[in-house]
């Protein structure tokens, strides 16, 4: 899978636990668990050096 | 040779008689993803339930068909497209360690583990098969043979229990089953023993590599199982409704459409709107859920593998929201 970005969510100014990703060109809304593979693909993406952008 | 013979002889030798097949929807009979459409999928992503699919250089397209030997109505069709030199070709199932405990990798209580499978291919020869754990730095690759061409064989393959190596025992990667279609030498090894490092089948696997690289060169298979002990008893035939729910753990697909749409927002306060969803079945974790709407797109809030909640901002005298399509995807 191909990370090319990646946001967390608020809502009313809390976290949702939800990462607003692009992968493979497709936006997804990813669950922050590491047992589901698109989120775990998002964390081998940050180890490369890359970051998850803060909320809107 | 005797009835009770026979019977003998088509009995598990270890474990249970029921619910002896490790994998899911082995015999292709669900694909809740791509229906019966040949389908070019990759990147390790799913067609038919369960299977995940990996070419990189070569293509192939998956399908749901019913080509299928006595005792089966579905298999799975592989239909090479082109004739490039694969960098990696290779099929299979990945086994959340939650269902592979009682095998004991990694143990000294390690038992030994069958594989069996029908297969049919256009190009007959060598092929290869292979287990790996889920850190893919452990693997058995083992060949077999693909007698004649066009012709549904079955295939029986015993590998030795493992007394070492990481081997997950929770909801991720316990064990995976490859199936090679002609991944190169970088990464297949010796056949018929326990090796360090990530392969998709053994070396030799002359066949797997003449059909990735013929246009037009089909691969079928169906009535896959994997069961603790070395003798491969009979495929464990299954309600179609108990193999559904064991797939409804790692996918669901509402099947919905504009004209019948899935589910209905709440007002729940007066500038927003609320989707909420329960699972069918708990599902292995949190899935990644996509949907599509006719006017109002939800952002998801706290999902976890038991439900999904989706918020609306809309006000009450906005026009209804509504969902349209809805698939959770929690497969390993």
């Amino acid at each position: 899978m191909i990370v090319t970005s990646a946001q967390h969510q608020e809502f009313e100014g809390k976290d949702t636990n939800v990462v607003k990703a692009t992968i493979d060109g497709v936006e997804l809304q990813v669950p922050k668990d590491a047992a589901n593979r698109h989120y775990a693909a998002i964390l081998e993406w940050v180890a490369e050096g890359n970051t998850i952008a803060e909320a809107d | 040779m005797s009835n009770a013979r026979k019977l003998a002889d088509n009995l598990p030798s270890v474990g249970q008689l029921g619910n002896r097949n490790i994998l899911i929807n082995g015999d292709m009979s669900l694909s809740q993803r791509i229906g019966t459409t040949a389908t070019a999928i990759n990147g390790g992503n799913y067609g038919i339930d369960r299977w995940g699919m990996y070419y990189s250089g070569n293509i192939y397209t998956t399908q749901q068909v019913t080509d299928a030997p006595s005792g089966f109505y579905n298999s799975m069709k592989l239909l090479v497209t082109g004739t490039n030199t694969p960098q990696y070709s290779f099929f299979g199932q990945r086994i959340e360690g939650l269902n592979v405990n009682h095998i004991g990798l990694g143990t000294a209580n390690c038992q030994s583990f069958t594989v069996s499978f029908y297969v049919k291919s256009s190009v007959a020869g060598i092929y290869s098969i292979s287990t790996t754990n889920g850190a893919g730095d452990l693997a058995y690759p083992l060949q077999y043979t693909i007698n004649s061409a066009n012709t549904w064989e079955r295939k029986t393959m015993t590998i030795p229990p493992i007394t070492s190596g990481t081997w997950a025992r929770d909801n991720t990667i316990g064990l995976y089953l490859r199936i090679n279609l002609g991944s190169p030498s970088g990464r297949t090894d010796t056949s018929g023993a326990w090796s360090s490092g990530n392969f998709d089948g053994a070396d030799g696997s002359t066949g797997a590599v003449t059909w990735a690289t013929t246009s037009g060169a089909t691969f079928y298979i169906t009535g896959c199982q994997l069961e603790v002990g070395s003798q491969a008893s009979p495929f464990e035939q299954e309600p179609f409704e108990a193999n559904l729910r064991k797939c409804l753990r790692y996918y669901f697909n509402s099947k919905t459409s504009a004209s019948l749409p899935y589910d209905y927002a709440t007002q729940y306060i007066s500038t927003h709107r609320f989707y909420k969803h329960w699972y069918n079945v708990p599902m292995r974790a949190t899935p990644t859920v996509t949907t599509t709407d006719d006017g109002g797109a939800p952002s998801h809030y706290h999902p976890n593998e038991y439900h999904w909640k989706g918020y609306v901002a809309a006000a009450a005298s906005a026009s209804s929201a509504r969902l349209t399509s809805f698939t959770a995807d929690a497969e390993l």
